[in-house]
C-alpha cells in the first residue's frame, strides 16, 4: 500500500483507541514521575547523611536500580509477587511502584549531587542570621536545589516515559500494544501498515516529550539570570 | 572609657580540631560599643575564634557568654543568641536566588516575625546608608564585590545585633573595592556599634579599633591599644609580624 498504514488511522475508532493507549503512558509516568521526585528529594537528603549505616542501605539501593533492566524489575513486581507473597497486584499499580522505585532512586542521586554543589558558606551564612535548620533548608538550600535539578532531572523525566513502553511485557495495554493489536487484526488489507503505524507512536512520544524539554530549556534560561 | 555594660565575655576557651590545637586558654572581655581588631598570622585561630562566638564551631572547653547567655552548639537557645550576632564572611556569602532586597528581610521576617513593610523600610533606608539603595531589585550576580559585602553588612544590621563581627571581609575583594567596604565599616563603628574584627588591613586596624588583639598559635600574644601596638610592640612576636608588612631595599 502507498500510505503505509496511515489510513488505519482513520478506521474505526483507531485513533482514539491509540489516544487512549497514550493516556495510559502518560499517566503511569506522571504519576511516577511525581512521586519519585518526592521520594527523591528525601533519598537525596538521605545520602548526604554521614551515618554509615544509612550511606551503605542508600548506596546499594542505587546499584541495584542501575543494575537491574527495568524489565526484569517489572516481571518480579508482577509475576513473581503473586506466586510468593499471594499479593495481586494490579498491572498498572506494578508499573508505577517499579517506576517510582527506579526513579526515586536517580531523582535521589540528582538531589545528592545538587545539595552538595550548595557551598557550605550558603549554610552558614544562614544559620549565622539566625534561621533555623529548616528554614535554611526551606528558603536557602532548597530553591537553590531545584534550580540546579530542574535541567537534570528533565532528562529523567522523559526517559522514564520513554521506557513506559515495556509495560505492555505485564499485559498493560498501552500505546504501542494498541498499535501492536491495530497492525495484527488489519494485517490482511494493510500488510504493510508497521512502518507507518509505528512512526506515528514515534511522533506520539515525540509531541508528549518535546514540551517538557522545552520547558527546562525555558527555566534554565529564566534562572540563569538570577 | 566609661563603664558600659559587658556584652561579650570568653572564659579559659579551648578549641581542637582532633589533635591540633587552635585556641588555647584565651580570655576576652568585651564592652558595648568597643572595636576590637583582631591580627596574626594566618592560621593563628582568629578566624576560628569569631566562629566560635556565634556558634558555628564546637569548642572542648571554656565558656563563651554574649549578653549573658551561653553560646552552646547544638541548643535551642543558640537562634536566639545569633540573633544577637551579625556575621559578614570573606567569601561572598548573599543568596543568590534572592534580590538584595529579599536578602536583607529574610531573617528579620522569618526569625524575628516582623512586618514586611516595615523592615523593607528599614533595608531600604540601611542600604542608602551605604550608598545601594538602587541595587535594592538587583540579583547578587549582577553586583561587585565590594558591593556584594556592603550588602551582607546591611543585611547582618537590620537583625539588630548587639555585636558584628567581620571575618576578613575584604580578604577576596580587589584593592580598589577594598576601601568602600571598609569605610562602611568605619562609619558602624562611629555609630557606636559593638565590633570585632578580624583583618589584614594594617592601617585599617590602626584606625578603626580601641583594642589590637595579637593572636599567634592559639594564643592572645598582645594586647593593647592601636597606636601603641604598631608604634611600639612589646613582644617580639608581635614585632616579627608588624615587619612582615614593610618593606625595604636591602
Amino acid at each position: 500500500m502507498q500510505l503505509m498504514g496511515i489510513e488505519l488511522l482513520l478506521k474505526g475508532n483507531n485513533f482514539l483507541r491509540m489516544l487512549s493507549g497514550l493516556w495510559v503512558a502518560v499517566r503511569i509516568s506522571l504519576v511516577s514521575v511525581i512521586l519519585s521526585i518526592g521520594l527523591g528529594l528525601i533519598v537525596g537528603a538521605l545520602m548526604t547523611v554521614q551515618n554509615k549505616v544509612i550511606k551503605t542501605v542508600m548506596r546499594l539501593y542505587l546499584e541495584i536500580v542501575r543494575i537491574m533492566p527495568q524489565m526484569v524489575l517489572l516481571f518480579i513486581v508482577y509475576f513473581g509477587t503473586t506466586r510468593v507473597f499471594g499479593i495481586n497486584i494490579e498491572a498498572e499499580l506494578s508499573a508505577i511502584i517499579v517506576f517510582t522505585f527506579w526513579g526515586t532512586a536517580e531523582m535521589g542521586d540528582l538531589v545528592r549531587g545538587a545539595l552538595i554543589s550548595i557551598p557550605r558558606h550558603q549554610y552558614e551564612s544562614a544559620e549565622a542570621l539566625g534561621l533555623s535548620k529548616l528554614q535554611t533548608y526551606l528558603y536557602v538550600i532548597l530553591p537553590q536545589t531545584l534550580r540546579r535539578l530542574i535541567p537534570l532531572s528533565i532528562n529523567l523525566i522523559t526517559r522514564m516515559i520513554k521506557t513506559t513502553s515495556l509495560v505492555m511485557m505485564i499485559g498493560i495495554v498501552e500505546v504501542l500494544k494498541v498499535t501492536q493489536q491495530i497492525i495484527e487484526a488489519n494485517r490482511r488489507t494493510s500488510p504493510n501498515a508497521a512502518f507507518g503505524m509505528f512512526a506515528t507512536v514515534f511522533m506520539m512520544y515525540f509531541i508528549v516529550c518535546w514540551p517538557i524539554s522545552l520547558l527546562s530549556k525555558h527555566l534554565e534560561k529564566r534562572w540563569s539570570d538570577r | 572609657m566609661s563603664i558600659k555594660n559587658e556584652i561579650l565575655k570568653i572564659e579559659h576557651l579551648h578549641k581542637a580540631f582532633g589533635e591540633n590545637v587552635i585556641l588555647k586558654d584565651f580570655d576576652l572581655s568585651v564592652k558595648s560599643g568597643e572595636v576590637i581588631v583582631i591580627i596574626g598570622p594566618s592560621g593563628c585561630g582568629k578566624s576560628t575564634l569569631l566562629r566560635c562566638i556565634n556558634g558555628l564551631e564546637d569548642i572542648q572547653s571554656g565558656k563563651i557568654y554574649v549578653d549573658e547567655q551561653p553560646v552552646i552548639q547544638g541548643s535551642k537557645d543558640l537562634y536566639e543568641i545569633r540573633q544577637k550576632i551579625g556575621m559578614v564572611f570573606q567569601s561572598y556569602d548573599l543568596f543568590p536566588h534572592m534580590t538584595v532586597l529579599q536578602n536583607i528581610t529574610l531573617a528579620p521576617m522569618k526569625v524575628q516575625k516582623r512586618k514586611k513593610e516595615k523592615v523593607e523600610k528599614e533595608a531600604i533606608e540601611l542600604l542608602s546608608r551605604v550608598g545601594l539603595a538602587d541595587k535594592k531589585d538587583s540579583f547578587p550576580r549582577q553586583l561587585s564585590g565590594g558591593q556584594k559585602q556592603r550588602v551582607a553588612i546591611v543585611r547582618a544590621l537590620c537583625m539588630h545585633p548587639e555585636i558584628m563581627l567581620f571575618d576578613e571581609v575584604t580578604a577576596a575583594l580587589d584593592p580598589e573595592m577594598v576601601h568602600e567596604v571598609l569605610q562602611t565599616m568605619l562609619e558602624l563603628a562611629q555609630s557606636g556599634k559593638t565590633m570585632l574584627i578580624v583583618t589584614h588591613e594594617m592601617s585599617f586596624a590602626r584606625a578603626i579599633a580601641d583594642r589590637i588583639l595579637f593572636l599567634d598559635e592559639g594564643e592572645l600574644i598582645e594586647e593593647a591599644p592601636p597606636e601603641e601596638f604598631f608604634t611600639s610592640p612589646k613582644t617580639d612576636r608581635a614585632k616579627k609580624f608588624l615587619q612582615t608588612f614593610e618593606y625595604s631595599k636591602k
